[in-house]
């Protein structure tokens, strides 16, 4: 099934979105990553995973500097992530984020919620932006929700106005913080089936989760880390069939078989 | 579930509640008289009420002298003496101002209070609002001080009752509330320079009585000014106020700061949004809804504590009403004078309560979460 599923290896276009050159960081004396060497391509679909407290959050956070790294050197979409607070704006406008607690503003509609940014960040005039986030609303398909507030709506269809918001900045690439773990069983599909969309139409995407059906058939690559570095990284059909480390192979077996 | 699906056949009928448990005796059973030591407790509260209330009354209503009694014949004994209000209404209302000028408190009273009651409306929350604020507090400028428009001078030590009152509290609030917000936001700054000087403010501040402070705007500050320059003792009381209400009002914002959950920060973050955007579009909004009842508490204590200016020679609505009570004619209807006063702080001090409580419930109501 799994064979089948996957999809082909789709070609990418070489062009380099992301880079990380030695990434290390620290909370307080505790060193979260180790070493971090990461390239990422246009058009690439990458998921991360690896047992809990291993830093792939963090590392994802590092991505639009929610997190601040201490040493190494972080390159998005040419722009390098130092202290100069410009150029963080300016990357985070290109970086959209989805977070495991969706995080959508409660007193804001879900129109407004998806309005707000390109309005203030992007300048653009209200009707226009209103036009845009109806499309994307209409995309993860809760079009018909548009004025309610997000303490209204389910698990589901808050993650899904929040990838909505996200998209309304047109960004370069998005980043999933563990987009389903904070869902109902019944609740992770309708979340998945809009990321697996957003694959397809060919967006750049990095997902820390532990959806492997997910990896299996959407990803180009799979980073395993552990303890702060990445142990692992390889295409799904090898990763999943032919582990090459103790760790992964540990990992794998603890996940799937249950 | 199928219990609540009212088309499913099956299922057992609604019956109704027992009768012991709703209706007026089951209340009375349930709340004044479910344990024993409650039962005793009701039976002492009405005991109390009863023979509290009725000499009160009496004193109030039934005995009382009417609005034309003269302080001879409230002497002669009976219950309340409302002539003493009557007569010394508008000296309590409006002070030492100019007798044949007094509509002009007047007016700036109901301006005042039309601008509060348009305020309360939150299809009024927008910036044009402002400057019809602006207008109303040029117009009270000018009604109150005159000089131009034919209207005769008036000097502000005159000025008193409770036009000096809402004055010194609704410009006091105004003024203090968005330097309450910048100290707040400062207090948890990221910039070390910033957050010391915000804490130090506040704590500084905080830790001395406003008497204290009243005291050192009236009689301190002028000795540091040059020989020659004096600043309005009003206007010293009116920054004095604001300075305290302002640290005040800093600490209520900022346990609304704390309430906000920091995903909402790094959302904002990572949506690109700057600071200011930020704090304006996202943070402030909230952690305002949250700190509502706080800064409600502080606003009421404010605008009592406005009656402290009395210790530095202003006449406010406090003020006035001990003056009325030094006239040798009317000594000793102290009662009344404090009772007629209470029940005007009581008015303005219940809206506010009253408003805020509907505020609260109206942007809960939006956003539930």
């Amino acid at each position: 099934m799994a064979q089948v599923a996957q999809q082909a290896q789709h070609t990418l276009s070489g062009e380099e979105i992301i880079r990380c050159t030695g990434v290390n960081k620290w909370y307080g004396e505790f060193h979260v990553l180790k070493n971090i060497d990461l390239s990422v391509q246009k058009g690439e679909r990458i998921v991360v995973c690896g047992p809990s407290g291993s830093g792939k959050s963090t590392m994802i956070r590092c991505l639009n500097r929610l997190e601040e790294h201490q040493k190494g050197t972080i390159v998005v979409d040419g722009i390098e992530l130092t202290n100069n607070l410009k150029n963080i704006e300016l990357v985070r406008r290109e970086v959209g984020m989805v977070f495991q607690h969706f995080n959508l503003f409660p007193h804001l509609t879900v129109l407004e919620n998806c309005t707000l940014a390109p309005i203030w960040v992007r300048k653009k005039p209200k009707a226009e932006a209103e036009d845009i986030a109806m499309r994307y609303l209409k995309r993860v398909r809760i079009a018909e929700q548009a004025n309610k507030y997000p303490g209204q709506l389910s698990g589901g269809q808050q993650q899904r106005v929040a990838i909505a918001r996200s998209l309304c900045m047109s960004p370069k690439v998005m980043l999933f913080d563990e987009p389903t773990s904070a869902l109902d069983p019944e609740m992770v599909k309708e979340v998945l089936d809009v990321m697996i969309g957003l694959a397809e139409d060919g967006m750049t995407m990095l997902c820390v989760t532990h959806e492997m059906g997910f990896a299996k058939s959407v990803a180009d690559r799979v980073i395993f880390m552990d303890r702060g570095e990445i142990v692992e990284q390889d295409t799904p059909d090898r990763f999943f069939t032919n582990p090459k480390s103790e760790r992964t192979k540990l990992f794998l077996s603890q996940i799937l078989n249950h | 579930m199928a219990t609540t699906d009212n088309a499913q056949p099956v299922g057992l009928p609604d019956e109704r509640p027992p009768a012991n448990t709703v209706g007026p005796v089951a209340w009375l059973r349930n709340n004044l008289f479910n344990t024993w030591y409650n039962a005793i407790l009701t039976v002492l509260v009405l005991a109390l009420l009863g023979s509290a209330i009725p000499p009160f009354l009496d004193w109030l209503l039934i005995k009382a002298h009417g609005l034309d009694a003269t302080s001879q014949e409230c002497r002669q004994g009976g219950g309340a003496c409302w002539g003493f209000v009557n007569e010394k209404l508008r000296f309590i209302m409006f002070g030492t101002f100019p007798y044949d000028e007094q509509w002009r408190p007047f007016a700036t009273i109901a301006i005042f209070i039309a601008l509060l009651l348009a305020s309360c409306d939150r299809r009024f929350w927008k910036p044009w609002f402002g400057l019809v604020w602006a207008a109303g507090l040029a117009a009270v400028a000018i009604l109150m001080w005159g000089g131009v428009l034919g209207l005769t001078y008036v000097e502000n030590t005159l000025w008193g009752g409770l036009p000096l009152t809402i004055i010194l509290s609704v410009i006091g609030l105004a003024v203090a509330f968005p330097a309450a917000i910048l100290l707040a936001l400062g207090r948890r700054s990221n910039m070390p320079a910033v957050k010391v000087l915000c804490v130090t403010y506040i704590e500084l501040i905080r830790g001395v009585p406003l008497i204290s402070l009243l005291f050192m705007a009236s009689v301190m500050f002028p000795l540091f000014l040059p020989n020659g320059v004096s600043v309005d003792k009003l206007l010293r009381a009116q920054v004095a106020f604001i300075m305290f209400a302002a640290a005040y009002m800093a600490e209520a914002i900022r346990g609304g700061l704390q309430a906000i959950p920091k995903g909402q920060y790094e959302a904002a973050d990572g949506l690109g949004l700057g600071y200011w955007q930020k704090m304006r579009k996202i943070i402030l909004p909230q952690a305002l809804a949250v700190a509502i009842p706080p800064l409600v508490n502080t606003f009421i204590s404010f605008f009592k504590d406005t009656s402290l200016v009395i210790i530095i020679g202003l006449y406010d609505l406090l003020g006035t009403a001990k003056a009325a009570l030094s006239d040798p004619a009317w000594r000793g209807f102290y009662r009344e004078a404090y009772l007629f006063i209470g029940v005007i702080y009581w008015i303005f001090c219940y809206s506010m309560s009253k408003y805020s409580q509907k505020l609260e419930r109206d942007l809960n109501r939006s956003h539930r979460r």
